[in-house]
């Protein structure tokens, strides 16, 4: 472990913990699908993970849209309405992004 | 494909390179953790406890806080397992160390409209990575002169694509139940914890309610 410790203390540590955080991320990135590819998927199972898109979509940004108020909820709202009619993501964004940068500009 | 998501990922990666050349990262270092890390998120967080001289329990420590951030990931494995499932390893090794929230929505809505075609996961990944390490290079050196991105909603610009994204996903109200105890539940986690522990509490709870709902 000394070995290990000089080494981090030395030039190379920065390079250790770009490492480190790599291999983190990445192990991260494959656990889910090693997993799945090792357990036999029951219907209930697929029925969890046809749900999981939608979950996490809103667990990122309820909470994120809660915090920023009513220019976030405006904005979000903007965007979803000009997605279903015109379903173009980048139609979507720009309205969000437009409307958001309308209601910052009125002082809001 | 990729292109709605390019707004976001420059945003990010531009605010990233300047804080990490702030910091005193050296140019290598910053394009270091955005090409193998690749992961803004826990880029920004590991800047938070970054050292100039390191100890195995300092790089314990990064590596424990990289894992926790980005442990949401796993689910986004998973649900991408059926559509690799029939690749060469190395190949859906590339694949997934390539996944991105953005990229994954997109894959997701591309494979839900009946797409298989790997290649346009691959493509996709591989746009949106070369576009974060060219956004984190001009962030390194633009520094100050990043414009402030509140002033055009652009500190927004990721929730705003996430719910944009989310009506190609919308199959009606029973299948949303799901989303709705994922919204609440991580709303109450938000609330009670510091940290991006309610992104995965919440998106457990709704596979938890999808397996419960007939």
């Amino acid at each position: 472990m000394t070995g290990f410790a000089e080494l981090a203390a030395g030039p190379w540590g920065s390079t250790l913990a770009i490492a480190a955080m790599a291999i983190a991320t990445f192990l991260c990135r494959i656990a889910g699908a090693v997993v799945m590819s090792r357990v036999a998927i029951t219907p209930r199972m697929e029925r969890g993970l046809r749900a999981l898109p939608g979950s996490i979509i809103l667990a990122t940004i309820l909470p994120m849209t809660i915090d920023n108020g009513f220019p976030a909820i405006v904005s979000i709202a903007a965007g979803i309405v000009v997605m279903m009619f015109v379903r173009i993501e980048l139609a979507g964004l720009a309205a969000g992004l437009g409307a958001l940068s309308l209601i910052r500009a009125l002082g809001f | 494909m990729a292109l709605p998501a390019f707004p976001g990922f420059v945003v990010f990666a531009m605010a990233f390179g300047a804080a990490a050349a702030q910091k005193g990262l050296s140019l290598g270092q910053t394009l270091g953790l955005s090409a193998f890390v690749y992961a803004g998120a826990s880029q920004m967080v590991g800047l938070e406890v970054w050292q100039k001289v390191w100890s195995p329990t300092t790089i314990l420590t990064i590596m424990t806080v990289t894992a926790v951030v980005n442990a949401r990931m796993i689910l986004l494995g998973a649900t991408l397992q059926p559509w690799l499932k029939h690749e060469p390893t190395a190949r859906s090794a590339l694949n997934l160390f390539l996944v991105t929230e953005a990229g994954w929505l997109i894959g997701t809505r591309y494979y839900n409209e009946g797409g298989r075609n790997t290649g346009m996961l691959l493509g996709c990944g591989l746009t949106l990575w070369s576009l974060w390490l060219v956004s984190t290079l001009a962030g390194y050196f633009a520094g100050a002169l990043v414009p402030e991105p509140r002033r055009f909603g652009l500190d927004l610009v990721m929730p705003i694509f996430f719910s944009v994204m989310l009506v190609p996903l919308w199959k009606g109200a029973r299948p949303a139940l799901p989303w709705l105890v994922a919204g609440v539940v991580s709303l109450i986690v938000h609330a009670a914890l510091p940290g991006y522990g309610f992104i995965i509490a919440g998106a457990l709870a709704g596979v938890v309610a999808g397996m419960l709902i007939e």
